[in-house]
Parts: C-alpha cells; sequence; structure tokens
C-alpha cells in the first residue's frame, strides 16, 4: 500500500499544482500580464536550490564546474526576476489615492 | 535537519502561491513579489545545511557555491536596476534562460556523478533528460530571444536564419537529441562523448527553433520558453526529490501555457504558426489595395482639434515607447483633464511587445490605471470619441483586419479607432508595420497624419494647447 502511495502522490502533485497554476494566472488583469510573467520567471528561480544541492555532491572538478555554472545561472535568475518584477509592479498606481 | 529542510520548503511554496495570487490585483501585486522574495531567501537559506550536501561536506564545493550566487546574483542585480523598461521583455527572456541553464546543469551533474550501488530508477533518469533537453532549449533558444530583442548586429536580418528544409534540419535535431536521451537514460551511458552530444544538439535546436522568428512574435515565444523553463524544473525537482522545486516548477509551467496560448490568440495565430511559419510565407501578397490619400495635419492645428475634444482617446504602440514619448503624452493628458475633457487609454492586448507591456510602460510616466483599459473594455466607445490619437500604432488599428481576407492579419481583433469622429495619428514616416501592410486606417476621410518624433510632436501640441490658454 505504501508504494503505492508513494507513486501517486507525485501524480497528486502534479494535478493540483497545475490546476493552481491555470487558475492563478486565468483570473489576471491583462495590464498585469508582462508583470506576472516576470514573477512567474522569479518563482522558477527556485532552480537555485537544487543547483546547489548538485554543487554540494560534486566530486570531479567537471562536476564542480557545471555545478558552479548552475548555481551561477539559478541566482541569476532568482534575483535578476525578483529584482525586474518588483520595479514594474512598483510602478502601478490609481488615480485615486496613493495607497501603497 | 531534513523536517525543518521540508517544512521551509513546504511554507516557501506557500509563499510563492499567495505572492501569485496577490500579484493578480493591481493594488496588492507588489506586496506578491515580496511575499514570494521572502520566500526564495528561506529556501535558498535552509539549503546550505541540505542532508544531500552534508553528507559529504566539501568546503571547496561551499566556497564555490557561496562565489557563484555572488556573482550571479550581483550581475543579475545590476542588469535588473539598470534596464530601461522597454527594454524588459528581452531581460525576462535572459533571466529565464538563466533558469533553463541551471535546471539543465542539475540534470548534467546528476547524471555524470558516480551513483554506485544506488543507480535511479529509469523514470527518474527519465525525467532528469526530459528535464535536461527541455532547460538546455529554454535556454539556448531564450539568449537569441534576448539577442534579437536586443537589436544586436548579430541577429539584425532576419532572412539569413532562414533557409529551405529548416524544419527538417529542426526536427532532425530535435530526434537526434531525443534518441540520445534515450540512450542515456534507459542504457545507462554517463559520461563521454554521448552526453556532451546530447546536450550540444539540445543547445542547437532551441537556438534553430527561435532564430528565424520575426521579432513581433517573441513575446509569444518568451512566454513559451518560461513555461519550457518551469517544466524543466520541475522534472529536475522529481530527480532531487525536491518539493519546493516540483510545486514551482509546476505552477510556471501551467500558468505559462495559459499565458502563451493567450498571447497567441489576441494575435489571432496559433503557437504552431508563431514557431513553424513567418509572416513572409503568410497571406497572398494580393492584399486589397488602398484607396484615398495621406492627409497631414501640423501640430498646432491637431493641438486646437485636440483642445477642443470633449472625449480623446489614446491609443498607444510600441512607436510611443522606442520615442520615450509616454511622459510627454502624459502631461498633455493631465492638460486635456483640466480643461474638463475625458481622457482614456485603450490597449491592444498585443500592444508593445508583450500583453501589458504597454501598462508597465504607461505606468512608469504616472499614467493611473484606471485611465487605462482593455481593447473589449473600450471598444464600443470610440464612436463617442471626438478625437483617438493613435501613437506610434499600426497593425493593431488596421480594419483591413476587419475585412480583408486576403490579409495577413485578417481575423486579428482590432480597436475600433476608425469610428471615432477624428483620429490624429502620430507616425515617424510613411512605412509600414511589423506585418508590412499598408493601413486603410491612414487613408481614411476623418483621418489626420501628424509626422514627426512622438516626443518632439508631444511637446508641440503641449505647446499647441497651453497658447490656446
Amino acid at each position: 500500500m505504501e508504494a503505492v502511495v508513494a507513486f501517486f502522490s507525485p501524480i497528486y502533485i502534479l494535478m493540483l499544482a497545475g490546476l493552481l497554476g491555470y487558475e492563478i494566472i486565468s483570473r489576471v488583469p491583462v495590464i498585469l500580464h508582462t508583470p506576472l510573467m516576470s514573477g512567474t520567471n522569479f518563482v522558477h528561480g527556485i532552480v537555485l536550490v537544487g543547483a546547489m544541492v548538485a554543487l554540494g555532491q560534486a566530486v570531479t572538478p567537471l562536476e564542480q564546474a557545471i555545478g558552479f555554472l548552475g548555481v551561477l545561472l539559478g541566482a541569476g535568475n532568482a534575483v535578476g526576476g525578483y529584482f525586474v518584477t518588483e520595479r514594474m509592479l512598483e510602478m502601478f498606481k490609481s488615480s485615486k489615492g496613493q495607497e501603497k | 535537519m531534513g523536517y525543518l529542510i521540508e517544512t521551509v520548503y513546504f511554507v516557501t511554496a506557500a509563499l510563492f502561491i499567495i505572492g501569485l495570487k496577490r500579484m493578480s490585483h493591481p493594488t496588492t501585486a507588489r506586496s506578491g513579489i515580496i511575499w514570494a522574495g521572502y520566500g526564495m531567501v528561506l529556501a535558498t537559506l535552509v539549503s546550505f545545511a541540505h542532508p544531500q550536501i552534508t553528507a559529504h561536506v566539501s568546503v571547496t564545493n561551499y566556497v564555490l557555491m557561496l562565489v557563484a550566487i555572488a556573482i550571479g546574483g550581483v550581475i543579475a542585480w545590476a542588469g535588473a536596476k539598470r534596464v530601461p523598461m522597454t527594454a524588459m521583455p528581452q531581460m525576462i527572456a535572459i533571466y529565464n534562460g538563466m533558469g533553463g541553464g541551471a535546471a539543465a546543469a542539475i540534470a548534467a551533474v546528476e547524471l555524470l556523478k558516480d551513483h554506485g550501488d544506488h543507480l535511479p530508477s529509469n523514470t527518474i533518469l527519465l525525467m532528469a533528460v526530459a528535464g535536461a533537453l527541455i532547460g538546455a532549449v529554454a535556454f539556448s533558444g531564450s539568449v537569441v530571444a534576448f539577442g534579437k530583442l536586443q537589436e544586436l548586429q548579430f541577429f539584425k536580418n532576419d532572412a539569413k536564419f532562414r533557409f529551405t528544409g529548416q524544419q527538417k534540419v529542426n526536427a532532425a535535431i530535435f530526434a537526434g537529441a531525443v534518441v540520445l536521451g534515450l540512450i542515456i537514460a534507459l542504457g545507462h551511458v554517463f559520461g563521454g562523448p554521448l552526453i556532451t552530444l546530447f546536450f550540444l544538439l539540445a543547445l542547437a535546436f532551441g537556438a534553430l527553433m527561435a532564430l528565424p522568428i520575426g521579432g513581433a512574435d517573441m513575446p509569444v515565444v518568451i512566454s513559451l520558453f518560461n513555461a519550457f523553463t518551469g517544466l524543466a524544473v520541475a522534472l529536475e525537482g522529481f530527480v532531487l526529490g525536491n518539493s519546493a522545486m516540483i510545486i514551482a516548477g509546476i505552477i510556471v509551467g501551467s500558468s505559462g501555457t495559459l499565458l502563451t496560448l493567450m498571447m497567441a490568440k489576441a494575435m489571432n495565430r496559433s503557437v504552431s504558426n508563431v514557431l513553424f511559419s513567418n509572416w513572409a510565407a503568410l497571406g497572398s501578397g494580393e492584399a486589397q489595395a488602398v484607396t484615398g490619400s495621406l492627409k497631414p495635419m501640423e501640430p498646432p492645428d491637431a493641438a486646437i482639434q485636440m483642445a477642443y475634444a470633449a472625449k480623446v482617446i489614446i491609443v498607444p504602440g510600441y512607436g510611443m515607447a522606442v520615442a520615450q514619448a509616454q511622459h510627454k503624452i502624459w502631461e498633455m493628458c493631465k492638460l486635456l483633464i483640466e480643461r474638463g475633457a475625458t481622457v482614456k487609454f485603450a490597449i491592444h492586448p498585443v500592444a508593445g511587445r508583450m500583453p501589458g507591456h504597454m501598462n508597465v510602460l504607461l505606468a512608469e510616466a504616472g499614467v493611473p490605471y484606471d485611465l487605462i483599459f482593455d481593447m473589449e473594455e473600450i471598444n464600443e466607445e470610440f464612436p463617442t470619441a471626438d478625437v483617438a490619437l493613435v501613437i506610434g500604432a499600426n497593425d493593431v488599428v488596421n480594419p483591413a483586419a476587419r475585412n480583408d481576407k486576403s490579409s495577413p492579419i485578417y481575423g486579428m481583433p482590432i480597436l475600433n479607432v476608425d469610428h471615432a469622429k477624428n483620429v490624429q495619428v502620430i507616425k515617424r514616416g510613411k512605412g509600414v508595420g511589423f506585418a508590412g501592410i499598408e493601413n486603410a486606417l491612414f487613408f481614411a476621410d476623418n483621418t489626420r497624419m501628424v509626422y514627426g518624433d512622438a516626443q518632439k510632436v508631444a511637446a508641440a501640441l503641449i505647446q499647441g494647447i497651453k497658447d490656446l490658454g
């Protein structure tokens, strides 16, 4: 039984997370499409964590070099994605007062 | 330690979801990215103590990790802070490409490393190879997209990247990469020239896929690569057993796919049509002849017409962004609002280089978002507008999309600018748009052409309106 649960739980995650992504973006007004695309771009910057694990396990110089590159690219994705998105969203203001 | 890390990953996934949810409304959007940012910082910090790393601690690897994060982070931070808003799409492309590259790198390390007696299952190996393929394609494709949108010299001439039988060559390269991937995953061939060749083919396919695509279609492609990277991250998440990567990757994969479809639909094209053809090959080329003449108007006269209008609708296009005219245009609008006019902005879904790109540029100039309307919201209002001002937009206001079946843009939803009482078009010269077709709107009886640089024309309009007192 446990093996069955172990087999199916990733499939459930796949289904639910997929549906969630679909739902989140289908309710977004067109004006936020570019920032949101940038925001999702930031979210997959989580690849940095995986790259860190990969580099942490690296043994040979080749593995270390590839791992290093992976962490560098992952950090670029996360940091760049964040600041680009934040800069864009910072600019959206309503004409009715300056609420934060 | 394992429990702590899994808990933090769970919290991170929740923060990403809440963050994206908050990003879906303009008033909470800013806080959304900050929530997601906290999640990322937390996940990164605890990952230094990840059991898979601490199992065999290597000081060298930790040093390499810190140096890589510092270099990648600082370069990306500096780039993101400096880039002008008009160049946003290519910045998103390049950061997205980095994520794809990172996913491919994870796969490479996983495949190359000495597995000892613990050889991963074939399912895991297939996922690693699939993630590597998708990630590498997203990487090289995004780099090409960046180069094209940045208008680097090398990518200037689209035509030189088009040759007969190109699709067959691409298909052959893709098939080669898939076959090699299967051999690696199922034949357990790790290391050696086979893996190198596999990655080279995957990278080549990504670049070849993006190279022949024209600038106007690039947003769709960038969005597609964004979804690809999400998928690659999720696949590598399964390989590493990393729940944060799995959830974040799948959410990006599905939302990115939907966004890609929405963008393509707004352009009245299917995604495969964008990927596997180009404008030049579309349409019969026998577009209906446009009759009438272009009627120029001097800025002072345009200013008078504008100043006495009760309702003005502004239709900005990428030309406005290139000329950096959005600040002047908004200044002019404020004058008109002071005079008692109603001013609205009408945004076509594909105005600019991405859906919503124009909104970002207008927001940058200080235009409140409640004056900005989508095509569906405002299209019925054009007949009541005294003046519709078109700035640097062309194909999205071309009536040929409604009535000329031979036009390559036939069927694309357009802004009904031609229904306004008067139309003013600010345009650099007499050239045609991205699609390379004449625009009947410019020849219509109620249309006047105001030639010149958008920023200078806007300044002249402001002066003209002020002169009226």
